[in-house]
């Protein structure tokens, strides 16, 4: 028997849909946000010659590099529980992705500043320039020209891996087509709609970036 | 004593855990190994293939970069049991993980073959070299070399995302770990151990892709 697609069931449920494919954005861009300011300090931390700070933010570094981001949902979802502290299905996926996301932009972070040829501190120190002048006119402006195109990486990465809160019941936009096809049974027409939906987002992250970079690099990138 | 219904934890899960350590390791090697090849070739086609052809293939591989994995694995098995054809998690998994990885794979390759410069193409024929043997000696040898640190990265966060399949039903490690959870009610046990697994694979691996890659640099 040929399978009969009800397209209509979806589209009835489209509001719902769009409000959860909301959720699925703020909570990336949330957590693109938040992670960023402690990348920051995960990047000072490991370049800093103090021990303890080196090690703290090389393992806090290393566990986000090196585990499966369900893994840590899961962590705060069940495992936090150990120590009295039950998180929500929104504050799980939104703290294990931000635990990601400082990781990974922290090695970016580092890889930019590093990437900065020592000669040009001395250079611009010997321009006159203080030390606050070397940073906003000369090193910050390279790192970020560097490491903006990894961080728009990681904002897609953020919004696809966020999907992964249908396993512990949030509901953003898969959660929310989760529960949308549980209750009507179209589960291939839901899961369309959802990865068109997706997509949309996903391309419409790369192309205004892009378009955002053209227009504060201009043009040479 | 009292009837219990959650017994702790205790050395008879031991096989069962190990199931679950042995298919994570298994489904990442076949979809690695089956993504490469696929990845190769697909790489190989774009670097040497037409702005059409090359626009053609992109907006395939980017449909599959840019809807999650959970998604594609629960659209693919759904799909394929309603046309009829029923498929095993793991085959399943094994497929969208797959070409999961050929799409980041592809990437990877078409770079290490644009990374040859074309003067040294043109010379290699030059000397008498067939376009095969040019492929063979020069550009596979280059190009290859080239691409292994980013080879090993797409590697490494495809046997992170394995951990996905558990979606469909395959028993891999973090499912079989979810299993005792709920039986053993010791979740920060059962995951600690699951995180330990996963860093001793990545983390040694990640290491070794660093030290290549210092050591090419220089």
């Amino acid at each position: 028997m040929e399978y009969q697609y009800h397209w209509n069931t979806v589209f009835d449920k489209m509001p719902e849909l769009l409000d959860a494919a909301f959720v699925t954005l703020h909570v990336s861009i949330l957590s693109l946000i938040i992670g960023l300011i402690i990348a920051v300090f995960l990047a000072l931390g490991k370049m800093s010659d103090r021990k303890i700070l080196n090690y703290m933010s090389g393992f806090w570094i290393e566990i986000a590099r090196n585990t499966p981001a369900l893994f840590l949902i899961y962590m705060a979802y069940f495992g936090l529980g150990a120590f009295g502290i039950n998180l929500s299905p929104y504050f799980a996926v939104l703290s294990g992705l931000i635990f990601i996301n400082a990781g990974y932009l922290a090695e970016t972070f580092r890889g930019g500043f590093l990437s900065i040829p020592k000669t040009q501190y001395s250079a611009s120190k010997s321009l006159g320039m203080n030390k606050f002048q070397i940073y906003k006119y000369i090193i910050l402006p390279q790192m970020f020209r560097k490491i903006y195109h990894p961080m728009t990486n990681q904002f897609v990465w953020s919004v696809l891996m966020s999907s992964l809160g249908i396993l512990v019941g949030m509901s953003e936009l898969s959660g929310e087509t989760q529960r949308l096809q549980s209750l009507s049974f179209r589960t291939l027409e839901f899961f369309m709609v959802a990865a068109v939906m997706y997509y949309i987002i996903v391309k419409f992250i790369l192309i205004s970036t892009s378009l955002l970079a053209k227009k504060i690099f201009k043009g040479d990138i | 004593m009292g009837f219990s219904l959650f017994t702790p934890l205790s050395w008879n899960d031991t096989g069962f855990i190990l199931t679950g350590v042995l298919n994570t390791i298994y489904i990442s090697v076949v979809a690695i190994v089956i993504g490469t090849i696929l990845g190769a070739i697909v790489g190989f086609v774009r670097a040497e293939s037409n702005k059409w052809v090359n626009m053609l293939l992109g907006s395939v591989l980017d449909i599959l970069r840019s809807v999650p994995l959970i998604i594609q694995l629960i659209l693919f098995t759904t799909y394929v049991g309603v046309i009829g054809y029923p498929l095993e998690p793991f085959v399943a998994g094994s497929i969208i993980l797959s070409l999961y990885t050929m799409a980041f794979m592809s990437e990877v390759f078409r770079g290490g073959f644009e990374s040859v410069p074309k003067p040294m193409q043109v010379a290699a024929r030059s000397l008498g070299m067939s376009y095969w043997q040019t492929l063979r000696y020069v550009r596979l040898h280059i190009g290859l070399r080239a691409v292994f640190t980013s080879w090993l990265g797409v590697a490494l966060s495809v046997i992170k995302d394995s951990a996905l399949v558990s979606v469909i039903g395959y028993m891999e490690l973090l499912r079989t770990s979810e299993q005792l959870i709920s039986r053993t009610q010791q979740p920060l046990e059962i995951l600690i151990g699951v995180g330990i697994f996963y860093f001793i694979i990545s983390y040694p691996l990640s290491l070794y892709g660093k030290h290549v890659e210092r050591k090419m640099a220089l």
